[in-house]
């Protein structure tokens, strides 16, 4: 060869590079194209609000044991944490602010949908993967009607619907956990910690955010799952890749999105 | 070129699938078709017979509008499926039903709402005129006991007649059947190949019935075409064909790994797989 070994293998490297980052680029843009017209092809999905009606159940019903029992732990180790530090300052009644707001702020949101993304949006995505796979997507085509509105656009529907929901009570139950342990544990004065609770939360500010937060999470969630579960290759290897895809992809999309959402949200140098 | 046994039945107007020509590769390396041609007639029930892996799958999805020839023209039920966007495709399956060759069952739905499937989509039919109605189906596949039995719960040829159910839902002009027989015991065989038949001439159907199973495929056709390696190497119809002794006929009789199909896929050398040449050589 006349090239050198150090610049060919240079020119490789950055070849293959290039390839995968523009592979990639391609499937965003194909996703993004996916989603406008899952988007645009929902009528059949809200007019028939049975079906989605019916992937709620699967995907929000079937997730609410796991996210329950999960707030519930999570308020309860708040309130024994935030004990251990505010007993210094000897703010302890303020044990309630502190609880809510993290539950309602930040973990309600973030963790309802880690966990909604590896209960739910892993099987959404097996289940679309299989249907492909054994060629019931074929069949519906062939009957002439269009799987991504018939069976795509309900399920995605379900899990924007599904996921605030979900973080709401993942919230409501972590509040819970927390007095469990501030209260009758460790002894906090009830009325201290719920008037305290009460006076700091502020609606548009801590709750709304929180929605919001759980709302792009449920898009960002319920996207990547129809969309790895259509575009998994029909065999079996290819529906298990594309079921960790999802939460792999979910998951590292939940924390970006946080951390940019509360970087809009709440430095806007308005003092809290 | 084609050792035919009859001449080509010229295309008429009434002449429902209209194939010239038309080739295809899953990608560009590997053609799977070459300039198939096939007429077949309104009313008919035209059999498509080949070993597996030839080509008669993919023939099937190219007279469904699933797959684009890259070469030659499909026109199927008076319209060129290569002009056709896909909203047109869609308009014309819904004269069109497909017997899967896995069956292809919604999973998640009982048999009963898997043939009443097309009718909630397509009819604004009342329910119980529906429930009605796939009951109808069912029993005429036999299987009206097992309603409301989920997919999961079917065996493979039950399944296949579900499916079947299914596909005639909506009593569509043009059947295409990929493997109807295989998985099915003698009895339910027997029953399925003359539905199929009976259901043609019923309901002024057309069909095309892809199969391995020569007996009863010959017993219910019209006409056959016989695909070896991605090319249509005989047809006529059946009392013809078994007159004329065809080689690819006769082999296909006897099951014969000789003759003029090949037994193997195309594949390099022997030696070579097994590295002979160089241990050898
Ligand atoms: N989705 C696909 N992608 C790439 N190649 C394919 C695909 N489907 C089929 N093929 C190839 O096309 C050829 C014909 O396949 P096809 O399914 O049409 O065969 P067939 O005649 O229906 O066989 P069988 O009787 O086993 O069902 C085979 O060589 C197969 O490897
Ligand atoms: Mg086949």
């Amino acid at each position: 060869m006349a090239e050198g070994g150090p610049v060919a293998d240079l020119r490789q490297g950055l070849e293959r590079l290039g390839r995968t980052f523009t592979a990639k680029i391609w499937r965003l843009g194909f996703a993004a194209r996916f989603l406008a017209y899952l988007v645009l092809h929902s009528g059949v999905a809200l007019r028939r609000f049975g079906l989605t009606i019916r992937e709620i159940y699967f995907a929000g019903v079937l997730s609410l044991i796991i996210i329950l029992i999960s707030g519930l732990f999570v308020g309860m180790v708040l309130g024994l944490q935030g004990y251990e530090t505010l007993q210094r300052y000897g703010s302890s009644e303020a044990l309630g602010i502190l609880v809510a707001l993290s539950l309602v702020r930040e973990l309600g949101p973030v963790v309802a949908g880690l966990l909604f993304a590896s209960r739910a949006g892993s099987a959404i995505t097996a289940e679309i993967g299989l249907m492909k796979a054994t060629e019931q997507i074929a069949a519906m085509e062939m009957m002439a009607v269009d799987p991504i509105a018939r069976v795509v656009a309900p399920r995605f529907w379900a899990g924007v619907i599904s996921m605030p929901l979900l973080a709401a009570l993942f919230s409501a139950m972590g509040i819970f956990g927390g007095y469990l342990v501030a209260v009758p544990l460790i002894g906090v004065d009830q009325g201290a910690f719920w008037s305290q609770m009460q006076a700091s939360v502020d609606v548009r500010e801590d709750i709304l955010n929180g929605v919001i937060k759980s709302i792009v999470f449920g898009i960002a969630v319920s996207w990547i799952a129809v969309f790895e579960g259509y575009d998994a290759p029909p065999t079996a290897e290819g529906v298990s890749g594309a079921t960790t895809r999802t939460v792999v992809t979910s998951s590292l999309a939940i924390l970006a999105l946080d951390f940019v959402l509360t970087a809009l949200m709440f430095t806007g140098g308005n003092g809290r | 070129m084609q050792p035919c046994v009859s001449g080509l039945p010229v295309a008429t107007r009434s002449s429902i699938v209209e194939i010239d020509q038309v080739s295809f590769g899953y990608d560009a390396a590997r053609p799977v078709l070459h300039g198939i041609n096939l007429t077949i007639e309104r009313g008919s029930v035209v059999g498509i017979m080949g070993q597996s892996g030839c080509g008669k799958t993919t023939l099937l999805r190219i007279i469904a509008g699933w797959l684009k020839a890259s070469a030659g023209s499909a026109r199927v039920l008076g319209e060129n499926l290569n002009e056709l966007d896909e909203a047109r495709i869609f308009a014309l399956r819904r004269k069109m039903g497909m017997l899967f060759q896995f069956g292809a069952l919604f999973t998640d739905m009982s048999a009963a709402e898997n043939v009443a499937f097309q009718m909630r989509e397509h009819t604004n039919l009342p329910e119980e005129l529906i429930r009605d109605l796939a009951m109808l189906k069912l029993e005429s596949v036999g299987l009206r006991g097992a309603a409301d039995l989920m997919p999961s719960a079917l065996s493979g040829g039950m399944a296949r007649r579900v499916a079947l159910a299914r596909a005639i839902a909506l009593d569509p002009q043009l059947m295409l059947y990929d493997e109807p027989f295989t998985g099915l015991d003698p009895i339910a065989l027997g029953v399925i190949a003359r539905l199929i038949r009976r259901l043609n001439d019923s309901l002024g159907q057309t069909s095309i019935v892809v199969s391995h199973d020569l007996a009863e495929c010959f017993d219910i056709v019209d006409y056959v075409y016989f695909v070896s390696a991605g090319r249509i190497v005989a047809h006529g119809t059946p009392a013809d064909l078994r007159r004329s002794g065809h080689p690819f006929v006769h082999q296909f009789v006897q099951g014969e790994p000789d003759g003029p199909i090949p037994f193997h896929y195309p594949a390099p050398g022997y030696g070579a797989d097994l590295a002979l040449e160089r241990a050898g050589g």
